[in-house]
């Protein structure tokens, strides 16, 4: 725990050193149901374009989290601001800068691709004009013309996640949220899938994911593992791996989470 | 303003693209508006008389041909004794038994009194009281018409027994008929299914497929979600009225009598109470499941104090007080009197306020209980 305290403040030294923004700035947030603490006084901070990985094991509190950093929900106690934005009491400016991938498939099947990058474009306040020219392009990378006016509902789960994710930032959020967005989907995709938020990191848009795989989380400049709600491990995946003596991640997370005492959801 | 446009235009788009709920919506309405005054009615007919005969006189026959040409009854069946006619209602073949017993035309004659027995089957009460009544009528029609009271020597000698007749005139319903009275009611009761029951599974459907929750990231506000989904309906709830409308009076030849203005008037404030009720639904339950029983149980409710059925006038004090917390007893009454007696808004004021009154609550509870953030 304190190892990973002093990598935390160190990293946040850096960040300052070079001035880069912050995204997200969480001290001891905390949610609590009943007695049951999901959250537990987590405290990190995510730089502005870079690829959070938010690793823990189910019922960790990672969704839990998120739901708080993203305005859905509020914490119990500690500080947490997103964008700049404080969660307690500015969730709709939050909402207005950030996207959001959730867990379930969040598209309307029973609209067509267009009609959905429309509507989500058109609610996150982005002008008929634009949304005409930028649908036509993400079309054409996503080689969905010819689907373009399909239901959604009729495209395989891999292209509904891509979309999905496409449409989340859509309106060039300052941070997207991404909720374990490859669950299900075949490898050749989750690469595809990589490569799309790589290029919406490079585009400066901060990227907050949960996965459960572990060659994902390498692709993360920095995860934080979560244990039981409380973040367990937080450093870049290179320096976990030093750190625990080991060479995979998977090892990492094992060596991490088999002490957890809270079994799936 | 712009943001509310994209949500109707979704809303809209996803409303026509369901072809289901599209057809349960408009042809659904239609149908029941044809099918149901047909066979909701109240009228007492068919009811089945056993008739035991233990005198077998001309006296007897008579009064059972009275019966049997009185339109009202049928001759179920004449057992040989009244166990036999009691089976006879054990089996459902019966809901009267009238016994006469041996010597009725003598003792009639000679005595100018004889009693008879009538036993009904009490198990459809409204069918026991009107049919009882009924055949109490006829008996004493029977009774009245008897030569040997019209011939009696006493009836000469007495001066004429002064008699009271009655001539009734039914007003506004000249003829009695019961799809005046039905087809109003039910009218209203499609348009509370519209509003209470669809706009609670829509919002409670975008709880299960989990598109709220993707709404609730998003910087669409409270009030544009809200009248994103109570416009659509709303509207649809204004076309279902007026295809109702046009049903009644194609089909029954009911065209309202009164102000067809303050007709649409009440239609639209019932329509945004009861959307509330939807949306405050929505807002407790989270499955469709869940929704449907609450909008059930308020439906059961509100049919029944309504004063569709029975007449709110003959309902003990707490039920009316009840009534009266019942969005849809307000319209019915309105809606019946506008279509059938004539009134203009002026004479329907105060449930215009009632509706109003309903709009604003429900409507505000439900916005008050509806939570972007948890």
């Amino acid at each position: 725990m304190d190892n990973n305290r002093t990598n935390k403040s160190s990293s946040i030294e850096q960040s300052s050193t070079v001035n880069r923004q912050l995204s997200i700035e969480c001290r001891k947030l905390t949610k609590q149901f009943g007695a049951f603490k999901a959250v537990d006084e987590i405290s990190f901070d995510v730089e502005q374009g870079e690829i959070f990985g938010f690793l823990g094991a189910n019922g960790a509190g990672k969704t839990t989290a998120m739901r708080i950093l993203c305005g859905l929900s509020y914490p119990t106690s500690g500080q947490a601001t997103v964008a700049g934005f404080d969660v307690y009491k500015q969730q709709e400016s939050i909402k207005k800068n950030i996207g959001y991938m959730s867990q379930k498939f969040s598209l309307y099947d029973n609209l067509t691709i267009l009609e959905n990058i429309e509507f989500y474009g058109g609610v996150y306040g982005v002008s008929r004009p634009d949304i005409k020219t930028r649908s036509n392009k993400l079309i054409t990378t996503l080689g969905l013309e010819k689907e373009a006016k399909k239901l959604v509902g009729e495209l395989p789960l891999g292209w509904k996640q891509k979309l999905a994710f496409s449409v989340a930032i859509f309106h060039r959020p300052k941070i997207v949220f991404l909720d374990e967005p490859t669950g299900g989907v075949d490898p050749v995709t989750r690469r595809q899938f990589w490569d799309m938020i790589y290029e919406a990191a490079a585009d400066g848009i901060t990227v907050f994911v949960t996965t459960h795989y572990m060659d994902e989380a390498e692709y993360c400049n920095r995860i934080s593992v979560m244990v039981d709600g409380r973040v367990e491990a937080l450093d870049s995946p290179a320096n976990l791996k030093n750190k625990f003596n080991t060479d995979t991640m998977d090892d990492v997370f094992y060596q991490l989470a088999r002490g957890a005492k809270r079994m799936d959801n | 303003m712009k943001t509310l446009l994209f949500i109707l235009q979704k809303e809209f788009r996803q409303i026509l693209r369901d072809k289901t709920i599209l057809a349960m919506m408009l042809v659904a309405p239609t149908m029941q508006l044809i099918i149901l005054p047909l066979a909701a009615n109240f009228e007492v007919k068919n009811v089945n008389v056993a008739y035991i005969d233990h005198d077998h006189s001309s006296y007897s026959q008579k009064l059972e041909n009275k019966i049997a040409s009185s339109g009202y009854f049928k001759i179920a069946g004449s057992p040989g004794s009244f166990k036999e006619g009691l089976e006879l209602i054990e089996y459902g073949n019966a809901d009267l038994v009238l016994e006469i017993p041996a010597g009725f035309e003598k003792n009639l004659v000679r005595e100018s009194n004889q009693k008879v027995n009538l036993s009904v089957d009490a198990i459809n009460g409204t069918k026991a009281a009107l049919g009882g009544a009924y055949l109490v009528q006829v008996l004493a029609d029977f009774n009245s018409n008897l030569d040997v009271n019209i011939k009696s020597p006493k009836n000469q000698i007495a001066a004429p027994s002064a008699k009271i007749s009655v001539e009734s005139i039914n007003w506004y319903n000249p003829r009695a008929e019961y799809k005046y009275y039905m087809v109003p009611g039910i009218l209203v009761l499609l348009l509370t299914m519209i509003g209470g029951f669809i706009t609670a599974l829509n919002i409670v459907k975008e709880k299960e497929i989990g598109t709220i929750e993707q709404i609730n990231v998003t910087p669409i506000k409270k009030w544009q979600f809200i009248l994103g989904k109570l416009i659509p309906f709303w509207i649809v709830g204004m076309i279902v009225f007026t295809i109702g409308l046009t049903v009644m009076y194609l089909v029954y030849g009911i065209f309202p009598t009164g102000s067809l203005l303050a007709l649409y008037l009440f239609a639209a404030v019932y329509l945004v109470a009861l959307l509330g009720l939807g949306l405050l639904i929505s807002t407790f339950a989270d499955t469709q499941l869940q929704a449907m029983f609450i909008a059930y149980f308020f439906m059961m409710i509100f049919m029944l104090m309504s004063g569709f059925f029975t007449s709110v006038d003959s309902m003990p004090d707490w039920a009316r007080t009840m009534s009266d917390f019942t969005p849809v007893t307000h319209f019915i009454k309105v809606v019946r009197l506008i279509v059938l007696k004539g009134a203009g808004l002026a004479d329907v004021g105060t449930e215009l306020g009632y509706l109003a009154m309903f709009a604003v609550v429900l409507n505000g509870f439900a916005i008050w209980n509806y939570r972007k953030t948890t």
